[in-house]
Formats: C-alpha cells, structure tokens, sequence
C-alpha cells in the first residue's frame, strides 16, 4: 500500500496508508463488457453525440457553453464544431475511467475540484451525461448492448459521476 | 415544457410504427431496469424476475398499454392516467423517482431497436413524452 503525508495544523505529521479505492466493486463480467465495447467505440464520433444531444434533449445545459456560438436547433447543435470538439475531449475523459475502474475517485479529483470550483456545474449534470452515454451506444451497438451490457455501462457511468461530485463543497 | 404540435405528431407517429410491439420493448425495459438498478426489484416481491419470465412479460404488457392510452391523450394525461397514479401512489406506494428510471431504460430500448428514428428530435420529443407522462403519475402524490 501506498504511504502518504499529510502535514495537519502546527506541523503536525501525520502518516497514513492510501487504501485502494474499494466503494465500487466491478465484477469480472461487468469489467469484460465495459472494456470490449469501449474498443469499439469512435471517441470522436460519439463524444460529439453524447454532448449535443446532452443539449438538445435537456436544454438548459446550454447555460455552461454560451461561448459556442450558433445552440439555436437540433442541426446546429448537432453540426456545432466546439459542441463535437468538446465532446470528444470530455468522452476522452472517460476513457480513462475505462482505464481506473478500480480507482475513479482519485482518477477524477482534480476534474471534479474544477467542475466545482471553476465550472460551477450542478453534479446532476454528471448523471444526464452519463445517461446520453448510454442512450448513443444503444443506438450505435444495438446488437452489443444486451440488458446486462447496459447494467455495466449504468454502473460505470454513475461511478464516474459520483467520482466526479466526490470533492464538492 | 409543453409538448409542441410537432413533438406530438413525432411521438404519435413512433407510436405507430411500434405497432403490436409495444408490448415487447416495455418487457425488455422493464429487463433493463432490474438489472441495471436493482433496487427496483423491491417493487415486485411477488414476481418471478428472471429474464423471459411470462410474469414480466405480462407486466410489461401492462405498461405498454398505458403508455398507448397516454399517446392517445396527449392533451390531457393528467386525467387519462389518474387511475394508474391513485393506483402506484395508494395502492403500491412507489417512490416516483422509480418512474424516471424505466422511462431512461425505455428509452435506451427505443435507440437500439430504431437507431435510424432516434434522432436527437426524437428523442428530446420523447423524454418531454415520458417526463409528462410521470407528472401524471405523480399527481396523486399531492
């Protein structure tokens, strides 16, 4: 186990043991259907998916992104190159939680404490994005995307959203 | 978030093209939501919940035709759908935070059997559709 240090009020040294980040347990199923699938996945093409339709079907997510320019219908969103940039940055994002299944709150910190800090974004929006995740696979892997397959990519993405909301204050 | 003349007329017309099979995709989504939140399952004690079970299908019957009484109302669900809401909040006593999670795994079952019908209009148009339909439900709440 990792060691670290900790320095309290007064100078106060304190050692503790980083303990693996055990709240969320990933079967070996649950790990198999995740990782197949994301291999399959076009990041650019589906991050650009997820976060338009996050802005078509739920508009008042627009309020983070009044910089882009033309949101005014669905074919604008849609063809928008920051929404399909962006997109793709944030769907990067969670390849890496692909990546850390085992480790999402430490993977995720230093993008939640700017989400919160920075971004101001209500954590609720971490859980509509991640059902858009899961509502553009189906439509991309209609064969793939069994009941169990979607049970896997819905703990994931609820992880990956907790993770995300782990250093709010 | 009223639905527009046009966002009913798409949802109708979805609603057409499902056809007979209505019944199916609220069983499969009914499938999803057990096993995707499995606290939902504490809503059916009584049921046998594995996959394919006859007893989920004829529930998932159930839910197809109230969502097509809801289609056919869409000017007036409240009234349409009071029964059922008497029913899920006196009778049953459902958290209504339930409602949301089979309306997402209708959804999800929707997109992978009519990927070429779910664009985001569609299904902006259907998220407006099911969020309408579990007010309605709601209502009897208070």
């Amino acid at each position: 186990m990792e060691k670290q240090q900790h320095r309290l009020a007064f100078g106060t040294l304190v050692i503790t043991s980083k303990l693996p980040d055990t709240m969320v347990h990933f079967t070996a199923e649950e790990r198999a259907a995740v990782v197949s699938l994301w291999a399959k996945v076009n990041v650019e093409l589906v991050g650009g998916e997820v976060l338009g339709r996050l802005l078509v079907v739920y508009p008042w997510t627009q309020r983070f992104f009044d910089n882009f320019g033309n949101l005014s219908s669905e074919s604008a969103i849609m063809g928008n190159p920051k929404v399909k940039a962006h997109g793709k940055k944030v769907l990067t994002s969670f390849g890496n939680a692909v990546k850390h299944m085992d480790d999402l709150k430490d993977t995720f910190a230093e993008l939640s404490e700017l989400h919160c800090d920075k971004m101001h974004v209500d954590p609720e929006n971490f859980k509509l994005l991640g059902n858009m995740i899961l509502i553009v696979l189906a439509t991309h892997f209609s064969k793939e995307f069994t009941p169990q397959v979607q049970a896997a990519w819905q703990k994931l993405t609820t992880a990956v959203a907790n993770a995300l909301a782990h250093r709010y204050h | 978030m009223v639905l527009s003349a046009a966002e009913r007329a798409a949802v109708r017309a979805l609603w057409t093209k499902l056809g007979s099979n209505v019944g199916v995709y609220a069983t499969e989504a009914l499938e999803r939501t057990f096993l995707a939140f499995p606290t939902t399952k504490t809503y059916f004690p009584h049921l046998d919940l594995t996959p394919g079970s006859a007893q989920v299908k004829a529930h998932g019957q159930k839910v197809a035709d109230a969502l097509t009484r809801a289609v056919a109302h869409l000017d007036d669900l409240p009234t349409a759908l009071w029964a059922l809401s008497d029913l899920h909040v006196r009778q049953l006593r459902v958290d209504p935070v339930n409602f949301k999670l089979l309306g997402h795994c209708l959804l999800v079952t929707l997109a992978r059997h009519y990927p070429g019908d779910f664009s985001p209009a569609m299904h902006a148009s259907l998220e407006k559709f099911l969020s309408h339909v579990i007010s309605a439900l709601a209502t009897s709440y208070g």
